[in-house]
């Protein structure tokens, strides 16, 4: 069956009120979606009526603005744990992004449980925000940080993963979906080798959630981080799933309100979970809107969105592969709708530049992976990253600004 | 050596001859393709200033008659084709003159966007350490002065 049967492009690019602008005098190709995607007017709405009609403080007041406005944001929690199918509203806690939830995880646990000459495995994949975080609390507790690597085509090296797994790995840190290579790597079975010698697993899930259906009981990961603003919601605001066992452990590192049951100068008790980690007044705005986003993506059905960005991916790979001097960076089998490429003779710069007059917007540059561009001995790519409200037409406009680029430089 | 404003000017001129984006950029390209090949012994670290985008390469060294010699490069060609342009201003001028440069072509031929500090290809750097050079060398002299 035809893909565009079942989900209406047409349809949806009308919920997306920015695809409707023109940028340098033509009509918009927004194809930077893994840096950030855009927003349907449901998500818009849903803030702009938080802050028109909805606003107080939560978990806090008596009045019944407070306390509309704490239901909202808690219904919000629980649209977030639907949509990963976490089993507890209270394992779902709400953070700045993927980069805060790491930075929580890496704290919060490495104070507890990291001691001189743990490890921290992460991979040679990873974006700055996975492996910063655990570099500063390996310094900090003398802790030693490992990296899986990547092989030629993009996939992580099974066989090493599973040789750097040993009695000293404290925590497997890695990301669900490659943002630069677009590799979906094999986490079920990474996770649950991680288990056969007790490790825990955070996954870096920023990059998955935009694409396909999570479920974290059957992935059985320990914690999964993702962000709003990649998955069609608001900027500032992310989640951060972990196992309740867990999150009862860690004692938490950012102290204010909300987070306590009861302060005396002598001794605080910290509040039950998840208020435990929220620390201060919340991105109230920013959760509602999240959970409208998580409700867009659940209606339109991640099996039309994955069928239909696989049709678009394999169109592009086509389509752009037939440009001369096209060197692919990442051809793993299974991978995400991304396509990182560069062109022999011409820096990234040049083409991203000449593609944006063209009213084409794509990533240039390292994408925050400055080890991985080492790996691949390059100073950057071209990034093109699709969601679901991109077409074919735009990937026509991308080849053909690409070749105009590409005469205009060489 | 031609006042910085005069050849401000000439620039501004030559670019009013382009109607639409796609000259500019052919003309930038080929200013960056012509731009004298920098000293390899030059591209040291010491003279590299990272961006996030691409990377400038800029020396800086005093002439006989007391003026300043830069030589630049970088990875990506529209780069090196601003380079070119900011190298014909201020290149052989005095150090007073180069610390007290105000660029007003850039936002007049329309490439504002490519000195804008998000833009992270090395150009605002590379303006300021231009500058910063015409200080030091300023300072030298000063120095000398009251030897």
């Amino acid at each position: 069956m035809n893909v565009r049967t079942m989900i209406d492009i047409e349809n949806i690019r009308k919920d997306f009120p920015i695809l409707k602008r023109e940028v340098n005098g033509y009509p918009l190709a927004y194809l930077d979606n893994g840096a950030s995607a855009q927003r349907p007017a449901a998500v818009i709405d849903a803030i702009g009526h938080y802050y028109r009609m909805e606003h107080a403080n939560v978990h806090r007041g008596v009045h019944f603005l407070s306390q509309e406005a704490t239901r909202r944001y808690e219904e919000a929690r629980e649209q977030l744990r639907v949509f990963i199918n976490a089993a507890h509203d209270h394992e779902v806690l709400f953070t700045k992004g993927t980069t805060d939830s790491i930075n929580l995880v890496a704290n919060c646990f490495g104070r507890k449980f990291l001691a001189p000459g743990d490890e921290i495995l992460i991979t040679a994949m990873e974006h700055h925000s996975n492996i910063v975080p655990w570099q500063m609390i390996c310094e900090e507790k003398g802790a030693l940080l490992k990296v899986v690597p990547v092989a030629d085509n993009g996939e992580l090296e099974a066989d090493a993963y599973a040789q750097l797994l040993n009695s000293r790995t404290r925590m497997v840190a890695m990301t669900h979906v490659s943002n630069t290579l677009g590799t979906i790597n094999p986490v079920k079975a990474m996770i649950a080798l991680a288990h056969e010698r007790n490790i825990p697993v955070l996954l870096d899930g920023a990059q998955a959630v935009p694409h396909m259906a999570v479920d974290v009981q059957d992935l059985d990961v320990d914690f999964y981080t993702f962000s709003g603003h990649k998955m069609f919601g608001p900027t500032g605001v992310g989640i951060l799933y972990g196992k309740e066992h867990w999150l009862r452990q860690m004692p938490p590192y950012q102290g204010g309100g909300n987070m306590i049951k009861t302060v005396s100068f002598e001794k605080t008790t910290y509040n039950t979970l998840p208020h435990k980690f929220e620390a201060g007044t919340p991105h109230i705005a920013g959760g509602i809107g999240l959970g409208e986003a998580a409700r867009y993506l659940m209606q339109l059905g991640f099996d039309n969105i994955r069928a239909y960005e696989h049709e678009l991916l394999e169109y592009a790979t086509e389509k752009l592969t037939k440009t001369e001097g096209m060197r692919l960076i990442g051809t793993a089998p299974n991978k995400a709708a991304v396509l990182s490429f560069l062109i022999d003779g011409t820096h990234p710069y040049d083409v991203g530049m000449i593609l944006d007059k063209l009213g084409i917007a794509v990533r240039t540059g390292h994408h925050c992976n400055q080890p991985l561009m080492d790996r691949f001995g390059i100073p950057g790519t071209i990034r093109a990253s699709f969601a679901f409200y991109n077409t074919k037409a735009e990937i026509d406009r991308l080849a053909a600004g690409v070749e105009r680029a590409v005469t205009m430089l060489q | 050596m031609a006042d910085i404003k005069d050849i401000q000017n000439e620039i501004i001129d030559e670019f009013s001859l382009f109607s639409e984006w796609m000259e500019k950029y052919e003309y930038i390209i080929d200013l960056g393709k012509s731009l004298p090949m920098i000293d390899p012994k030059a591209k040291v670290d010491n003279n590299l200033i990272k961006g996030c985008q691409s990377q400038v390469w800029l020396q800086a060294e005093r002439t006989e008659n007391g003026k300043v010699h830069f030589t630049a490069d970088s990875d990506a060609i529209i780069t090196k084709g601003i380079i070119a342009l900011l190298i014909r201003v201020l290149d052989r001028q005095t150090p007073e003159t180069i610390a007290h440069a105000e660029l007003f072509f850039i936002e007049a031929i329309g490439l504002r966007e490519h000195l804008s500090p998000t833009r992270s290809n090395g150009l605002v750097s590379m303006v300021k350490q231009m500058k910063l050079y015409g200080i030091a060398f300023q300072a030298q002299t000063g120095w000398k002065k009251h030897l």
